[in-house]
């Protein structure tokens, strides 16, 4: 017999997590800039105005430092806001108030002062946005410490993570991917819908997931490139070459666990990232590898991210700077000769 | 105007306890310190910005406030904390970097917690501004009535946060006051020279639902007077407001500043018009209490800062690998 699955988009997966911690806890409220009648520009709060009225859902004015800065304030109150920075880029206006405050008051207050909110934003690129609306961030934020940095793939996770990051009684950075929300307008992209249980559930933040076994190389990616990462495994199948996708989910806590688990098992590390290439993920990912399972390794990881240029605009050259699954794939069969 | 005679007493009593509290710091301070001074030594290293002169901010409207009001201060912090009444041996250890400091340590002299009654502090100028606006959000949210204040130097109310925060609580109508303390200087700059209005009070014209407040000549009960109709007004749901209070700033920005910028005569005659000397010849010309009632309320609070000096000498440091420890919950 077959049974219908229950089929969401990224943005609708986020949305309804929000909605159920909302009716689970009175001191959840979702504020930033439209996230009211517009649900938010990638659709992240969609139907929340309409459910819970505008006391709970809070069209901010553009003034990211205000209404993060309230957002601090209203946690540290016992409150549990969810705040929208639109677009990751724009943390440039309000970073003050991100890590100097938000990322540091727990800690400088002993554990006396806990800041149990989330901070979701918009990342990535792919679709011509150019280089303020298309960056990741991924590990300016995560270098920071004091935060959680989770950064879901699928809308499962997305549901899933978001969940326990609204749980969590530390701050919480949820970046979604806008290629991963469903977006009538944008690319429609086949991972941006999933399977999705309509009851509430939790999926915990700090455990990466494997996404496909193999036993040749293992390729390590986040978001997006985790995408581009199983199609090259399915490109290297029929080259003969087995690898193993793991899909890191969470920079802040990092399992490492899972990563070197997966090393000893294939003896070679791909690292693919969406962020810059220097001072990166992609860094810490084979640095990790150098320092805790070096002898593990046959041939040197090799790293794939932006080539420390600003994003560009003009679609080839946009391209020509983020890895794809062809890249991967050319840089797994490279590095099998190695 | 009349003032209860308690809060007088009150606000006379903390007053003289911020004071001796900053001054057992000066001595605490400069020790290590000489005959070099070295910001990183001594018993209590870092930068300390001292508010000797300041008082009359502080105590003018935490006479108004609760422990479930919000306060939420700059760099230069003790007398908001002392007035708000933050645990003053904890507040005091944690300033001498010991596990029993309200942060055990983690935080030193310019970021001090204490939930219990609502106080925080920190070192960036104006980002305390919208995290107070905060409490007051989360205060409509819950239906109470209790109200913010932010607490902020003069050079603050030109930085961003000050209008985007004060644009917001007006249009949401919180329960937000903001104290602009102008002791005329940031660090070496005068207002004259760094600020396009006269008063910062004036900035509320640009709000709706927003009231500005101005008290001269750093005057303790004007101060007490502008804040209960600005906690008033605010605990009744009607907006926002901004209080300037010309102040004085005794000292230096921080201690070890030169202060090579300011006249040799402006300390001295600002002292001839010490507050804290104006409020004791009010309370003794009109009676509220005797010569010797009043010496009762310095002894008092002095004991209370000996003690909490006392306490933060003899409490331990914290161990070295509990740096490690209070990053997450």
């Amino acid at each position: 017999m077959q049974t219908t699955k229950r089929m969401l988009t990224g943005n609708k997966a986020m949305a309804e997590a929000i909605a159920q911690e909302m009716e689970r806890d009175p001191n959840v409220f979702v504020l930033g800039e439209d996230v009211g009648k517009y649900g938010g520009i990638f659709g992240a709060t969609q139907g929340l105005l309409e459910k819970f009225g505008d006391k709970r859902v809070l069209d901010t004015p553009i003034s990211e430092t205000a209404f993060i800065g309230a957002a601090i304030g209203a946690a540290a109150e016992g409150m549990r806001p969810i705040v929208e920075l639109m677009f990751v880029d724009f943390f440039g206006v309000c970073m003050d108030q991100i890590y100097n405050h938000m990322a540091k008051i727990p800690y400088m207050s002993g554990g006396n002062v806990k800041l149990p909110m989330v901070l979701m934003t918009g990342v990535g690129g792919g679709y011509s946005d150019a280089a303020q609306h298309s960056q990741t961030l991924y590990a300016t934020f995560a270098h920071l410490p004091g935060m959680k940095v989770v950064a879901p793939s699928t809308p499962y996770d997305l549901k899933g993570m978001m969940a326990s990051a609204i749980r969590d009684d530390n701050p919480v950075v949820f970046m979604f991917h806008k290629t991963l929300q469903g977006l009538g307008w944008m690319d429609q992209v086949d991972e941006s819908v999933g399977e999705v249980p309509e009851e509430a559930y939790t999926v915990p933040l700090g455990k990466a997931n494997v996404v496909r076994e193999g036993t040749d190389v293992t390729i390590v990616g986040i978001q997006m490139m985790t995408h581009q990462a199983v199609a090259a495994a399915k490109i290297l199948e029929n080259q003969g070459i087995s690898a193993e996708v793991i899909d890191i989910r969470s920079l802040v806590p990092l399992d490492k666990e899972t990563i070197l688990n997966s090393v000893r098992k294939t003896h070679r590390l791909v690292v693919v990232d969406e962020d810059y290439k220097s001072y990166g993920f992609t860094s810490e990912i084979a640095a990790i590898a150098a320092e805790e399972a070096l002898y593990e390794l046959e041939a040197p990881v090799k790293r794939l991210a932006i080539p420390d240029v600003p994003i560009p605009y003009s679609r080839d050259l946009e391209k020509y700077v983020l890895p794809n699954a062809q890249k991967i794939a050319d840089a797994v069969v490279k590095l099998m000769k190695e | 105007m009349s003032i209860p005679k308690e809060k007088l007493l009150w606000m006379y009593e903390t007053m003289v306890k911020s004071r001796y509290y900053e001054e057992q710091l000066v001595e605490a301070y400069a020790e290590g310190k000489k005959p070099v001074f070295n910001i990183g030594a001594g018993p209590v290293p870092g930068e300390m910005h001292l508010s000797n002169g300041q008082e009359p901010a502080a105590v003018g409207i935490c006479a108004h406030l609760t422990k479930d009001d919000t306060v939420a201060s700059p760099h230069r912090p003790h007398h908001h904390a002392i007035a708000k009444g933050v645990n003053l041996n904890r507040m005091t250890a944690e300033i001498f970097g010991k596990e029993t400091g309200l942060g055990k340590g983690k935080g030193g002299h310019m970021h001090l917690f204490d939930p219990e009654v609502k106080f925080s502090c920190g070192g960036i100028v104006a980002a305390g501004i919208p995290q107070a606006a905060g409490a007051a959000l989360a205060a409509k949210q819950k239906g109470t009535d209790s109200v913010a204040v932010a607490f902020i130097g003069e050079g603050a109310a030109n930085a961003g946060a000050f209008h985007e925060t004060l644009n917001m609580a007006a249009l949401w109508k919180l329960p937000l006051i903001v104290v602009v303390e102008n002791n005329s200087w940031g660090i070496s700059v005068p207002k004259t020279a760094s600020t396009a209005i006269s008063s910062n009070d004036k900035r509320a014209a640009a709000y709706e639902n927003t009231t500005g407040y101005l008290v001269e000549d750093n005057d303790p009960i004007e101060m007490y007077r502008v804040s209960q109709e600005a906690v008033e007004r605010a605990r009744r749901g009607e907006g926002p407001s901004i209080i300037e209070i010309e102040t004085f700033r005794f000292l230096g920005h921080f201690q070890g500043d030169p202060e090579l910028y300011r006249e040799k005569d402006e300390v001295p005659s600002l002292l001839l018009r010490d507050p804290i000397e104006r409020i004791k010849n009010k309370i003794l010309s009109e009676g509220a209490a005797s010569e010797n009632e009043v010496e009762q309320l310095e002894n008092k609070a002095k004991n209370e800062v000996d003690a909490a000096f006392q306490f933060a000498r003899e409490s331990e440091y914290p161990k070295p690998e509990a740096a490690l420890e209070d990053v997450f919950c």
